[in-house]
């Protein structure tokens, strides 16, 4: 019977990730009792937190403070982080073979769905995801460029990020002073020429995904008018049919679109129009290959036998004139070298979090993965708790069974030689709390809630590191 | 939330069997995988019904030698389906109404997988969980 999960010789965890899905697969780990485990965190940018730092729109400030939770894990002593470490350009999969018994990979979703329609790579067309990593300064997407000068702007789809997107692009000056967007978005925002922002759904108002509070603020906004056109407000006789079943969040966001179809226009410098049962066919463009235009289709939805209701083209088009557009159909998932990938649902090839062998179905020993890179993108920061438990159990049931890898260098202190020797510069939580503390303060001068770093070379002067 | 949110975190692996297969072999895959229902492909492939513990119970309680007979015989041939994007409230709903626990999950003719009550269930209650967690934490963060 092996030893692994004992005092002296502990179950040693990589977690590749420092998302929430990360976060909450080690806090159920650590509410294991009767096993001791250590954990060490890798990330590829030298701050954790994911989506929550480089996702989660920056007025939104409440939802951020979950890393307050995050913080507290981190000072657990069976805790460390590896940041500025990357999977499969610093270190390998066998690296971490070598030095764990389990691999759970977190590594989330970053690209956006494609479209299929013509036109969809013009000039000016864009993944949302991408404006979102810049306006949050992520590194990668900082030097990103977007057409600001452009009057009018479309948002196709009406999730969570197309939501995010359309209000930073409506916040005025003195909004986004509030928050901790990245300087430079700060100040091109601040200039950008556009009037017009529309979001376009391709369902009605009782299918809508965005939550009630959501729905409220973008009709809250202190420089830009909202419009619903109130033929779109009107629900159609499935839809209303569908009622009985409904929640209290569709009821609440039906009341909240119908009173917006009702205001009049104040006469702020922007509006936002939120469009419904409309589908882009076709995006436009000049000579020079830059979006002029967009052609919508009016849908009608029909209800299919399992009940949703689905959208269908009809006869009817427009032609929207737009500079600008933003697609936001969903995350999806990056495959990792080495690691199973299912194709059609964007995420590792899993069974409850268990990674599986492409050919023969079964579980590949060791290997794990939680969160947005194991279900796909859903949910609310809070929905990865409990499937990050799900796969914790399962790990913790093949513990019990003795199904761990058997690692040549299980100790700590091989692990730590490991990354000194592939990554010098790596960053410890001590550094991160040190940048935190840096970016806070800076804030603080500012009245704002924090000054990102934005540049992995600043972070890592700042640090005294090269 | 989507269907295809269930699909994801199973695998590849599909319960199938042929209309011409016994029951008891049947039986034998229900028991293997634990499961309760299994999907049935004719030759090609194609959907050719769902034989569910509860088809198999109905018949052993009226005829007496039922185990040796074909699947074709006690499945149900009329399935209802649902695409990967649909909505899992509104499949609930019709799977809670119509009484049923499995549902196939189809695109385009092809078959994608299977998802039962059960993990609609879970998924909704983990849905709930997490809203109610973020909830918590916006709420204590601002005391």
């Amino acid at each position: 019977m092996s030893d692994v999960g004992s005092e002296t010789n502990p179950l040693r965890v990589a977690i590749v990730g420092a998302g929430p899905a990360g976060f909450y697969t080690a806090e159920r780990l650590f509410k294991e009792k009767n096993s001791h485990i250590t954990v060490d965190m890798y990330d590829r940018l030298p701050t954790p937190f994911g989506l929550v730092r480089n996702g989660v729109a920056p007025d939104h400030q409440k939802i951020k403070s979950v890393t307050k939770v995050f913080d507290r894990l981190a000072n657990k002593p069976q805790f460390r982080f590896f940041g500025n470490v990357e999977l499969g350009t610093d270190i390998t999969v066998e690296d971490l073979r070598q030095h764990y018994h389990q691999i759970v990979y977190t590594t989330g979703a970053q690209t956006d769905r494609s479209l299929d329609i013509p036109g969809i790579d013009l000039k000016n067309s864009h993944p949302a995801t991408e404006f979102v990593a810049w306006y949050n300064g992520h590194p990668d997407f900082r030097d990103y460029e977007f057409d600001l000068s452009q009057e009018s702007v479309a948002v196709i789809g009406i999730g969570n990020v197309a939501v995010d997107v359309a209000r930073i692009l409506c916040r005025t000056r003195e909004e986004l002073m509030e928050t901790d967007i990245a300087d430079y978005a700060l100040e091109q925002l601040s200039q950008s020429n556009v009037k017009e922002v529309y979001m376009l759904g391709r369902r009605g108002p009782a299918q809508a995904a965005f939550t009630p509070p959501e729905a409220k603020e973008l009709g809250e906004l202190k420089g830009a008018d909202t419009i619903v056109l109130p033929e779109e407000a009107e629900l159609d006789p499935l839809s209303q049919a569908s009622l009985a079943d409904a929640d209290r969040g569709t009821m609440r966001n039906i009341e909240i679109i119908k009173e917006l179809s009702e205001r009049e226009l104040t006469g702020k410098p922007k509006q936002l129009t939120i469009r419904f049962l409309v589908s882009p066919t076709e995006l436009i463009g000049n000579d020079a290959g830059e979006v002029v235009a967009m052609k919508l289709v009016k849908n009608e939805l029909y209800q299919t036998e399992s009940g949703t209701m689905r959208p269908r083209p009809t006869e009817n088009f427009e032609e929207i004139p737009v500079g600008l557009v933003f697609r936001s159909i969903g995350y999806r998932g990056v495959p990792i070298p080495d690691v199973p990938f299912h194709e059609r649902w964007g995420v590792i090839l899993n069974e409850k979090g268990r990674v599986l062998n492409a050919v023969s179905n079964e579980p590949v020993l060791g290997e794990y993965t939680a969160g947005w890179i194991k279900r796909g993108p859903s949910g609310v920061i809070g929905t990865n708790k409990p499937d990050a438990a799900e796969t914790a159990e399962c790990m913790l049931a093949d513990l019990a069974a003795g199904k761990v890898l058997s690692p040549a260098h299980p100790e700590l202190d091989a692990a730590t030689k490991l990354v000194q020797e592939k990554k010098p510069n790596y960053v410890s939580y001590e550094d991160w709390l040190k940048l935190n503390e840096l970016e806070t303060a800076a804030g603080e001068a500012q009245g704002r809630p924090r000054i990102k770093f934005t540049k992995v070379v600043d972070m890592l002067a700042a640090l005294g590191k090269q | 939330m989507k269907v295809s949110t269930i699909l994801a975190t199973k695998g590849n692996k599909l319960v199938t069997i042929a209309p011409e297969q016994p029951i008891h072999e049947a039986v034998a895959l229900l028991d293997q995988y634990n499961i309760g229902a299994l999907i049935v492909l004719d030759e090609a492939g194609t959907l050719a019904g769902i034989l569910s513990e509860r088809d198999i119970v109905r018949q052993l309680n009226k005829q007496d030698n039922l185990l040796p007979q074909p699947v074709k015989n006690v499945m149900t041939a009329k399935v209802i389906t649902c695409l990967p994007q649909d909505d899992l409230m509104s499949v609930a709903n019709v799977m809670t109404e119509r009484r049923f626990r499995h549902m196939p999950v189809m695109e385009e003719g092809k078959l994608l997988g299977m998802i039962s009550i059960g993990d609609v269930l879970k998924a909704q209650r983990d849905s709930y969980k997490g809203q109610i967690d973020t909830l918590e934490t916006q709420i204590l963060a601002t005391e």
